[in-house]
């Protein structure tokens, strides 16, 4: 449940006040969701309920934008994002078992969260470092020259 | 008037109209699949391209204006191929099982397919995979049947305002589902059942009881009670081929009767109940008991919308059950105790135009001593079917009488299926209990008829009463909207959840090959086929009705007795299904 004193649906409801000025309201809609999720980290059913109720468009409308839009994340973001990289040269250098390492480790698939809320599972289609191939991310810093065996070390570290 | 050229022939034709349009008024039927002409435009099948000479593509005729010296092609070879391929790339998608299919021989996207001449499949890709939702008490929702055309949308957000549906995801993955891909029962579906009328597959269905209610008529330790409601008989035919507007009631008993109930009453019968509490409620609450305007509670649809959307006017809404509860309540007490029986040995069956009265039956609310009062609902089509499957001839059958004590019935009764009908029977009924004087006018014109909102007023005793009456949950909108912001406005209002009332009930017999659903002449047959049964009848006021003066006297008391609110009234409660909205609805 989204508590009332919270400030961020302070902030969401502010801002849907002021898109209800605008000439046409309905059309405000995607921007709406995008403040929802930048608040949020995603769109929760309490979030776009919320935004229902104040702007007066059906849930189901919304449902439907919301999953229209591949920007849209419908479940919680994990605290840490894993991109694999499944590029070509990272591909031929092994991607593929460095995926699957991680996926037996974090019983995870893509666009999936761990258990923990730790980790979410992302794919990459080059990420501009080959010559390290293979390489994953985790959040913003780059791991190259991975085996499996690496890859779990350091996704280990960051369990800490 | 401008001139069009078809396919090289000169029409006048008005402007400012689609192509679509124009053509079907020239005799020209251009196929088509996502377009219904009371709903807004989608353009989403394709079906019905046309050649217009000087476009780079083939445009959708169904959006497409016409203008000054158009020419237009509907049918070259080209086009006839373009079409058929539109539509064998939805077969595609589409699971092959017609044979096992609950509309087989009813399927417009069949008959299409036909129509365009497919008779060999050159597509082979992929098909999608999807649970059926089976949570509803009342609508199956299957995605796998489910072509895209848009229609339960359109009508769920135009003409109900409900917006329970949505399409989610996109592309290949597109699907029609309420908010959340919560379950059905979950979601703010009022189980109306105006999708199902509108699918042109079976993407939509009822939920079917048919084998199970086979079972237990077969079941000798059973005593089977059938009731019928009034739009049944109005309609039944059309699944039998007959033209609209033959009602079949007498053929309708005997039928049951044949497909082994042990008795066959009429909810006719106790809509005459309803009148006779309802009325007298109104009556109480004009004269300062209780909330007014007074809102008719007999739709249940109605009854769904009003708990999640209006529960401010919880108040306001009678607190008479619909007759269907209560002739199912009177079979499991006063009837049971007359043929003294076990009321836990009587099946209690209804046969309804309405795919809303299952979830109906399952309202806790309704039960009566502990017992389900309405054991099993079956609607139009799926009775249509168990006389088919068992071998009866129902046109060629000789009628048969309802029994008693709860089958006879005026003609107030009657008009209950019809838009305006329960308003129309309560007034005849009122007047007299208000004045005693008899209302000798008693057909009601002002509130007859299909206009969404129909207003009126009338004078008892010197004082003026102003009525209104909506038929679909959409015309319901404006008036409860009209009534929050001006509660004086009325006195007495009528709702009705499907267009037309229940003879356009969500269960009714799917359209012909030669109509539309929603078609404003079939409804106005079937409603023709009712007042006309209540013409022919001596009886016409649901107070003179002797088995209902009978019930009184040995059982009930009075209108609004202890003994009334035990079996025939009932309460409601607000509802909030998670994705919910509340106040004024628009329509998307």
């Amino acid at each position: 449940m989204i508590a009332e004193d919270d400030k961020r649906i302070v902030e969401l409801r502010t801002f849907m006040q002021e898109a209800k000025t605008k000439d046409h309201p309905d059309s405000q809609l995607i921007s709406i969701l995008h403040k929802a999720q930048e608040l949020y980290g995603y769109l929760s059913q309490e979030a776009m309920t919320e935004v229902a109720k104040e702007m007066n468009i059906p849930t189901a409308h919304i449902w439907g934008v919301a999953t229209f839009y591949h920007y849209f994340n419908l479940k919680p973001k994990g605290k840490h994002s894993i991109s694999v990289c499944l590029g070509t040269a990272c591909y031929v250098k092994g991607a593929e078992e460095i995926l699957n390492s991680i996926r037996e480790e974090l019983n995870i698939d893509f666009g999936q969260t761990s258990s923990d809320n730790l980790f979410t599972l992302q794919e990459a289609r080059c990420l501009g470092a080959c010559g390290l191939a293979p390489v994953i991310m985790i959040d913003d810093k780059i791991y190259g020259s991975l085996t499996p065996k690496k890859a779990l070390e350091i996704i280990k570290s960051y369990k800490k | 008037m401008i001139t069009i050229f078809i396919n090289d022939k000169p029409y006048k034709v008005e402007a400012e109209q689609t192509i679509m349009q124009a053509a079907d008024k020239l005799g020209f039927h251009i196929p088509r699949l996502c377009y219904h002409p009371k709903l807004s435009i989608e353009g989403a099948c394709r079906v019905c391209i046309v050649e217009v000479v000087g476009m780079r593509n083939y445009v959708a005729s169904c959006a497409y204006p016409v203008s000054e010296g158009m020419k237009i092609y509907t049918n070259t070879e080209e086009i006839r191929r373009a079409r058929r391929d539109i539509v064998e790339l939805i077969l595609d998608n589409h699971p092959e099982d017609c044979h096992t299919c609950e509309r087989d021989g009813n399927c417009e996207l069949q008959r299409l397919a036909f129509a365009m001449g497919i008779r060999k499949r050159h597509f082979e890709g992929e098909k999608k995979h999807y649970e059926k939702d089976l949570s509803s008490a009342s609508v199956i929702r299957d995605p796998n049947k489910c072509i895209l055309c848009g229609r339960c949308v359109r009508i769920c957000s135009e003409i109900q305002k409900v917006n329970a549906l949505g399409y989610a995801h996109r592309g290949f993955k597109t699907v029609v589902m309420p908010a959340y891909n919560m379950p059905f029962k979950d979601s703010v579906c009022t189980t109306c059942g105006q999708c199902i009328n509108v699918c042109p597959t079976s993407a939509f269905i009822e939920k079917n009881f048919t084998q199970e209610l086979f079972q237990k008529l077969g079941d000798k330790s059973l005593i089977k009670v059938a009731q019928i409601a009034p739009s049944v008989r109005a309609a039944i035919g059309e699944a039998f081929a007959l033209e609209p507007g033959r009602q079949l009631e007498k053929e309708l008993t005997a039928a049951l009767r044949k497909l082994g109930f042990d008795y066959v009453f009429d909810t006719q019968f106790s809509a005459d109940l309803t009148i006779m509490e309802e009325a007298s409620e109104f009556l109480e609450r004009f004269q300062g008991k209780g909330r007014l305007p007074m809102i008719t509670s007999c739709s249940s649809a109605w009854m769904k919308c009003l708990e999640q959307f209006y529960p401010d006017l919880i108040d306001n809404v009678s607190t008479c059950k619909s007759p269907m509860s209560m002739a199912s309540a009177l079979v499991k007490s006063y009837f049971a105790k007359k043929i003294n029986a076990d009321p836990k040995k009587i099946l209690s069956v209804a046969c309804m135009c309405c795919t809303a009265k299952k979830y109906e039956a399952l309202r806790p609310e309704l039960m009566v001593d502990g017992m389900q009062a309405t054991d099993i609902v079956v609607t139009t089509r799926e009775l249509a079917w168990m006389i088919k499957s068992a071998g009866i001839d129902l046109l060629h059958i000789k009628g048969e009488e309802f029994d008693h004590p709860l089958g006879y019935s005026s003609g107030a009764g009657t008009i209950f299926g019809v838009t305006g009908g329960v308003m129309e029977a309560a007034i005849r009924t009122a007047y007299e209990l208000y004045t005693g004087e008899t209302l000798l006018d008693i057909e009601i014109q002002d509130i007859r008829g299909l206009k969404g909102v129909k207003e009126g007023k009338l004078v008892i005793d010197g004082k003026e009463i102003r009525i209104a009456v909506a038929h679909g949950l959409g015309n319901a909108n404006e008036i409860l909207n009209t009534i929050r912001k001006d509660p004086q406005r009325y006195h007495f209002v009528e709702i009705m959840g499907c267009p037309g009332g229940c003879i356009g009930g969500g269960g009714q017999p799917y359209a012909g090959s030669n109509s539309l659903p929603l078609d404003e002449e079939c409804l106005k047959k079937r409603a023709e086929a009712l007042y006309g049964l209540d013409r022919n009848k001596t009886i016409r006021r649901s107070h003179e009705n002797p088995d209902v003066q009978r019930l009184y006297k040995e059982f009930l008391g009075r209108p609004l007795s202890a003994m009334s609110h035990k079996l025939l009234h009932t309460h409601y409660s607000p509802k909030q299904p998670p994705g919910i909205i509340p106040a004024e609805l628009s329509a998307k």
